[in-house]
């Protein structure tokens, strides 16, 4: 079976002067949601504070929970309907006083006041401050070391740092991209998207690499032809492939969004797009860049 | 080519198998005892994302321990300056590891007693005042106060394992994390306000007398008389729920502590039908608390638990036999978990709690049941897919993709790993690179088959391109795996472990194990034209 014609030839690198534009347009969004938002909204995980989710045995009216959280004092309390009428989050987002023991205040007091529903504590997060600080600091290490790792490895593979400096730059655009539909639809940043951030990155930089082994095979076999024909020729080469993995993923990734309620709903969210934007910029990005560097900084005119 | 085949084989049925073996413990409960003296019976374990229990993170604030390790040599060297006959005035703690003391007399009395007694305290600073005392500043030696900060942290660790050990908690994880954390997972833990009762209590037992000359009156204005504090005993009306608090003007010196305790146990008042705890120290604890009841009887005796007061009788006679009890007005639980606590011992420092999380087992239940169907019909699609879209060769790459699970779930059974939702992330990862891998190499024999090679030819070339690819995407994807583990903490590490094995995995099944299937079609069986 055959999915893309053999011989297809399209001029994808041909585009790129148009696909800037939505590489741009794209960033431009993120930054500017994430600029607009204050910031990414993070979760307790992140930021400190309480989670507590309930759920009553029927449905149960949200202004009910809020009186009974304001009727003790905690007017801070986010209250969110949670799948179906009878499961809640109530989120507080503060740092200073002693969380321990406003948790325990809170659950006692809703405890109280519904004894009658059938009240089920089904999770209570309680994160320091520092802890979530801690937690943000290592994760970025470990990233941004990661990344580092990543060039060397690729430049030394390749022969020139271009190709390390392509998948890289590749990388930050996913992420941007993937952190831009975080805070354009609201999500809530915690641990989970975390994981998606990660995801995204192995993806990302798989995709990369594909193409590029190719494009190193066809620079030995077709020595006269200039490095942007090799990179298109390797595009379409391995077209199908890409259709192939990015598709079965994305299948996997859909029904997950449909069928995997609303615990791994932002999650897949947040995955649909950074695999849009991890196997678009292998193509729209991460060839771009080698190009670019291998014309304007090694100066080998477009030679590989 | 024939016998290199049978060979590769056996190698590649023998890691399958033994996999296999690994993987029963954490199918089944259900295995012969002899089945754990050959093959390691360790098992999988379930997140507390996904199981439900407790999740905590302590801070020991071991600055304290510095402090009430310092407040004990100031005790000390002021007994030892009265007994040397060094006349003194101010003696204080300053900071947490200072002591500022002013003399006057004889100062190499002093400072022979400081040498012989007292070498773990520095001298920081000694200037004159007036005529003829002296202020000196001691500081704790700071190795010594590492010491005195490890100890404390080792035996917090020790403390809480014993707690929690009495609790009855199957299958906890109490480990220090860096230097002043403590992790704790409790699986399957049903109240954990309860729980952090019983871990985060200090239980600093400590017996001091009440001052019955001082004027309790004045001292809550703010007069307070030298050496004494005032503490507060909390009684709970049991119709109203009110708290009522109780004021103790007390004697600051603590004359005994929980240190010397053999034995505590919950015991019935026969008289009010309530529950109490009762005490017995040790033959060095009963010797002492024989002597202190004997000096001061008439006295007032207070025992104090965490700064609260429980109960201050008078001391009617001289008590020997080492045996005292608290009481107070207890439910059996809570003097059932105070028993605990006192046997498995004060904690050195107090902790903080800075992270909690727990998830009640319904919740547990219900994200895994949600996660494994949708995982189940998504897999079974890409299944179906690759058998759809590569036929007989489809066939071998599902074979090679349901190896490399079995593969990486054998490893995280030896490893004792636990699974978290960002583990099933990392292993998705790997999986979709696995699917990849196989993509690769059938996309690349198709494209040799189209070039005109012949079907050996073709996955002979397909193989050996297809594989520069995947050793390099996937090293790579290791490589980020390896920093993300070394850098990065718990959620972060729970996704690289299974997205390294993973990958592990990949390169074995999706390389050489499905290489030999389409090596053992060709030349065993005689296929000549690949189904692809």
């Amino acid at each position: 079976m055959e999915l893309i014609p053999p011989n297809t030839r399209i001029d994808f690198i041909g585009k790129k002067k148009y696909t800037i534009w939505i590489s741009a347009v794209a960033i431009l969004l993120s930054l500017g949601s994430i600029f607009l938002h204050g910031g990414l909204r993070y979760g307790v995980d992140f930021a400190g504070g309480i989670l507590i989710q309930i759920r009553f045995s029927e449905t149960a009216d949200i202004s009910e929970i809020r009186d009974a959280l304001d009727a003790m004092g905690s007017k801070e309390a986010n209250v969110q309907n949670f799948g179906g009428g009878n499961e809640f989050l109530i989120r507080i987002e503060k740092t200073s006083e002693d969380l321990e023991k406003m948790s325990k205040n809170i659950q006692a007091a809703l405890q109280e006041r519904f004894k009658g529903k059938a009240l089920e504590i089904r999770r209570v997060e309680v994160v320091g401050p520092k802890v979530g600080k801690d937690l943000k600091q290592k994760a970025l290490w470990a990233v941004g070391l990661s990344f580092a790792a990543i060039l060397i490895y690729v430049a030394w593979r390749f022969r020139t740092v271009a190709y390390g400096l392509g998948g890289i730059v590749a990388l930050f655009h996913d992420i941007l991209i993937t952190y831009g539909a975080i805070s354009i639809f609201q999500l809530e940043y915690s641990l989970p998207l975390l994981a998606v951030i990660l995801t995204i990155i192995g993806f990302s930089i798989n995709d990369t690499i594909v193409i590029f082994d190719r494009v190193r095979e066809n620079i030995k076999k077709m020595r006269k032809e200039n490095l942007e024909t090799i990179f298109n020729v390797s595009i379409n080469e391995t077209l199908g492939r890409t259709i192939l993995t990015s598709g079965t993923v994305m299948m996997v990734v859909l029904i997950l969004f449909f069928f995997g309620g609303p615990v791994i709903h932002d999650f897949t969210t947040a995955f649909i797009i950074g695999l849009i934007s991890g196997t678009y910029s292998t193509v729209y990005i991460a060839s771009p860049v080698v190009l670019f560097w291998e014309r304007h900084v090694s100066g080998r005119r477009g030679r590989g | 080519m024939l016998r290199g085949l049978k060979w590769k084989f056996i190698l590649y049925a023998a890691v399958v198998l033994f996999a296999i073996l690994l993987l029963l413990p954490t199918l089944t409960t259900q295995l012969p005892s002899w089945y754990s003296k050959i093959i390691p019976s360790e098992k999988i374990h379930l997140g507390l994302d996904l199981q439900g229990g407790m999740h905590l993170i302590l801070e020991v604030e071991a600055e304290k321990a510095i402090e009430s390790y310092v407040e004990r040599i100031r005790n000390d060297l002021r007994d030892d300056l009265k007994g040397n006959g060094i006349p003194f005035g101010k003696l204080e703690r300053e900071k947490n590891n200072q002591i500022v003391l002013e003399v006057s007399g004889n100062r190499e009395k002093l400072e022979r007693l400081l040498s012989q007694r007292y070498a773990i305290m520095r001298e920081l600073s000694s200037s004159p005042l007036e005529q003829g005392i002296w202020r000196v500043v001691l500081v704790l030696d700071s190795r010594q106060a590492e010491q005195v900060k490890k100890n404390a942290i080792d035996q917090a660790l020790e403390t809480i394992r014993n707690r929690i050990d009495q609790f009855g908690v199957s299958e906890p994880e109490i480990t220090l994390q860096g230097t002043d954390r403590i992790l704790i997972q409790l699986p399957g833990v049903r109240d954990p306000q309860r729980a952090i009762n019983l871990i985060g209590r200090t239980a600093l037992l400590e017996f001091k007398l009440v001052d019955e000359e001082g004027d309790l009156e004045a001292a809550l204005k703010g007069d307070l008389p030298e050496g004494d504090i005032i503490l507060y005993q909390r009684s709970v009306d049991p119709k109203t729920g009110g708290v009522r608090k109780i004021p103790y003007l007390l004697k600051e010196k603590t004359l005994m502590t929980g240190e010397y305790l053999k034995d505590a146990r919950v015991a019935i008042d026969t008289q009010f039908n309530e529950p109490y705890v009762a005490l017995e120290f040790d033959d060095v604890g009963g010797k002492l608390f024989e002597q202190i009841t004997g000096a001061n009887v008439k006295k007032r005796l207070a025992i104090i638990l965490d700064d609260n007061v429980y109960s201050a009788p008078v001391i009617q006679e001289r008590i020997p036999g080492g045996r005292a009890q608290i009481t107070g007005r207890f439910d059996m639980k809570e003097a059932g978990d105070l028993a605990i606590v006192l046997r498995a011992g004060a904690l050195p420092a107090p902790v903080k709690i800075i992270e909690e999380r727990s998830v009640g087992p319904s919740l547990g239940q219900d994200s895994i049941r949600q996660g494994m169907i949708s995982i189940l019909i998504s897999a079974a699609l890409v299944v179906l897919f690759m058998i759809f879209y590569y036929r007989l060769s489809g066939i071998i790459a599902d074979i090679a993709l349901i190896l490399n699970v079995v593969l990486v779930f054998a490893v995280l059974a030896i490893f004792r790993a636990t699974l978290t939702l960002p583990g099933i992330a990392g292993l998705v990862l790997s999986v979709g690179m696995a699917v990849d891998a196989n993509i690769l190499v059938h996309e690349r024999i198709k494209e040799e088959l189209r070039w005109g090679k012949t079907t050996r030819a073709a996955i002979d070339q397909g193989y050996h391109r297809a594989f520069t690819t995947i050793i390099d995407s996937n090293i790579t994807t290791v490589i980020a795996a390896l920093f993300l583990y070394q850098f990065g903490t718990g959620p972060v590490r729970g996704f690289a472990v299974t997205l390294f094995w993973g990958i592990v995995a990949n390169i074995f099944t999706a390389v050489f194990v499905t290489r030999w299937m389409f090596d053992y079609l060709t030349l065993k069986v005689g296929m000549k034209k690949l189904s692809i």
